[in-house]
């Protein structure tokens, strides 16, 4: 099996749980990611999603493990890796034009004004935010475009990776659908490859290729790996018509409501842990059938 | 609704000036009375008459405050008041009768507004004035201490604000740096002074030093405190764009600390000036605080106030200044 593009090896995380002891966040998480991909990881609070999310960032160390990217093992922040933040992290004193100038100054460094201006006007029109809007301060502008502006600055600078950590998880349920369908959009024509949490199910079967469900904490696992087998583009108002829609989303309803539980604190037995394969396709049963995966997956959806 | 406010506020303030003024003028004005008549008995009057002076002279000079006994002087004289005045007055004959400084003025040795208003016109129509070492024009005088303020200031602000980051970053400057910010803040200026005059001896470096020192704390501790606090959502903006620590520092940390570290600046530009006036006043020579001390010792109150209120107005300006500065770096989250 060749490597993936982006490869977590039997990560851990473990933090002093205050009584002498240490807390396992999470143990030997194996996992990977193909380039182009599109990944989402859904799991409760506390399950380690974001302390996975701050290692690949390069923001935070594991306890153990690697984290290697296009075979480079990785080390501290880098922009080859964009992070898109949940409160947005704007800069509050820089106009949103200037918030995405500042990330693509950076990246390219040879750039003249002129043409890291044009280059950040480019991406913020992508996100639908063109003319004088573009001058005004975060302060100034609605939540909604706030995160546009980040996801534009994220973006802008292409970097290889791209990892969104909970991006619309502060907005209402309208904006939000606006956005994802405007992160489609930009994904699409870039190719990122994305890794992205979230806690909205819905949001998850959208946007990914592949979603990782974790377990409860503390010694949270990578449980499942559930292919999105619903061809693209999608479409919020489409995809429920999709006779997959359905049967992925009870497959994940019933892992966090119950199974999340029913598999969480299971200690590592030294082994990697890796996520479980599931796919779930009604669309074609007949040449699907051979797929050895599949024999866990029919029980949990049940129906 | 906004225009309204504004024209009464000022409308208010300008009612409380008058007040104030009112009550200040009433309580220092020295009315022009002239002398306080003397009132004489039946008796006195009988005798002066009965020596041929006039009634009418008798009244007039009784009016001017001279008493019984000079009055029968100038009868023994026998001179009618028309031949006295040609003489010279009464003063010229050896009698000694009381004018307007023999006896002290009723009401205050305090200044009335009209005497400050006097000393304030004269200062402002010529501010800059040399006629003597104890001499010059207030304009003169508030520029020797602004000068050492700015020098003092300017100093502190080149030491505090880089020591502010480097404690407001680093946790292990933080704790090594403390114990001494903690002791050495609460000392009061002036009392540097002594051990200033000693090691520096001159007495203008010492004045800057006091300075120096006075404005080192706010900046430093605001500094750090700002730099200490700043998000770490923006650090991480800076960390995963790969700038580096002094990139990191100028385009995120003093942006996003900058109010807070032009607050400390405004608290101790504030605090310079008003120590600067009380160091003057030790070290004397030049600056509006000796000019203070110079005016009280020559007891010319009236003046002394024109400086106060100069020190005033100054203060106000460097106020204005930095209020303008912080808001033009403040930011809405």
């Amino acid at each position: 099996m060749a490597k993936p593009f982006l490869s977590i090896e039997r990560l851990t995380q473990q933090f002093p749980d205050g009584a002498g002891g240490t807390l396992t966040v999470f143990e030997n998480a194996t996992f990977g990611v193909e380039k182009g991909e599109f990944v989402c990881i859904l799991g409760h609070s506390g399950c380690g999603k974001s302390t996975i999310m701050n290692i690949l960032a390069g923001l935070a160390e594991p306890t153990s493990g690697v984290v290697k990217m296009d075979g480079f093992e990785v080390s501290g922040p880098s922009l080859d890796r964009g992070v898109v933040f949940q409160n947005y992290s704007l800069l509050p004193w820089l106009s949103a034009l200037k918030n995405v100038t500042f990330g693509v100054a950076a990246r390219h460094k040879d750039w003249s004004k002129t043409q890291v201006e044009e280059h950040a006007r480019k991406y913020l029109a992508q996100v639908g935010l063109e003319g004088d809007v573009v001058n005004r301060k975060p302060s100034q502008l609605s939540g909604g475009m706030r995160q546009r502006v980040s996801i534009a600055r994220a973006f802008a600078n292409q970097p290889k990776l791209l990892l969104l950590d909970e991006p619309f998880g502060a907005l209402d349920a309208l904006t939000r659908g606006t956005i994802q369908e405007e992160l489609i959009k930009v994904w699409s024509q870039t190719e990122q490859t994305v890794f992205m949490i979230t806690h909205d199910i819905d949001e998850a079967i959208l946007l990914s290729d592949r979603i990782l469900l974790m377990t409860n904490g503390p010694m949270a696992r990578v449980a499942e790996s559930v292919e999105i087998t619903i061809p693209r583009p999608r479409n919020r108002t489409e995809i429920v018509e999709h006779p997959n829609y359905y049967a992925i989303r009870n497959h994940l309803v019933q892992f966090l409501g119950q199974r999340s539980k029913e598999l969480a604190g299971q200690p590592s037995s030294g082994d990697d842990h890796r996520p479980e394969t599931v796919r779930i396709d009604n669309s074609e049963p007949a040449p699907e059938e051979s797929e050895p995966a599949v024999v866990p997956t029919l029980r949990a959806v049940g129906d | 609704m906004i225009r309204s406010l504004d024209l009464r506020s000022a409308m208010l303030s300008l009612l409380i000036l008058v007040a104030g003024l009112f009550i200040w003028h009433a309580t220092t004005h020295v009315p022009d009375t002239g002398p306080v008549g003397v009132v004489l008995s039946a008796d006195q009057e009988q005798a002066l008459l009965a020596k041929n002076m006039g009634a009418e002279d008798i009244a007039y000079y009784a009016s001017q405050g001279v008493e019984f006994p000079q009055l029968d002087q100038i009868a023994g004289l026998g001179l009618s008041r028309e031949m006295i005045d040609m003489a010279g007055g009464i003063r010229a004959l050896g009698i000694s009768v009381p004018d307007e400084n023999s006896a002290p003025a009723p009401g205050s040795l305090f200044p009335s507004p009209a005497q400050i208003g006097v000393e304030l016109w004269a200062t402002i129509t010529d501010p800059f004035y040399v006629a003597g070492t104890n001499d010059m024009g207030y304009g003169i005088q508030i520029g020797y201490s602004l000068l050492r303020v700015i020098i003092g200031y300017t100093l502190a602000a080149a030491v505090a604000i880089p020591l502010g980051f480097l404690i407001g970053m680093s946790p292990l400057a933080y704790r090594a740096l403390d114990p001494y910010i903690q002791v050495l803040k609460p000392i009061s200026p002036l009392a540097w002074m002594p051990i200033a005059l000693f090691t520096i001896g001159d007495s203008e470096l010492s004045s800057i030093f006091v300075i120096f020192i006075c404005s080192v704390w706010p900046m430093l501790t605001n500094t750090a405190f700002g730099v200490a606090s700043v998000r770490s959502d923006w650090i991480n903006v800076a960390r995963t764009h790969e700038l580096g620590s002094l990139k990191t520092a100028i385009t995120v940390i003093l942006p996003a600390a900058a109010p807070t570290i032009i607050t400390g600046m405004r608290i101790s530009i504030g605090i310079a000036w008003l120590v600067i006036v009380a160091a003057e006043m030790l070290v004397g020579g030049t600056g509006i605080g000796y000019v203070v001390w110079n005016e009280w010792n020559g007891l010319r109150l009236d003046r002394m106030i024109v400086a106060i209120l100069l020190i005033g107005v100054m203060g106000m300006l460097l106020d204005t200044l930095f209020a303008r500065l912080q808001r033009a770096v403040s930011y809405t989250e």
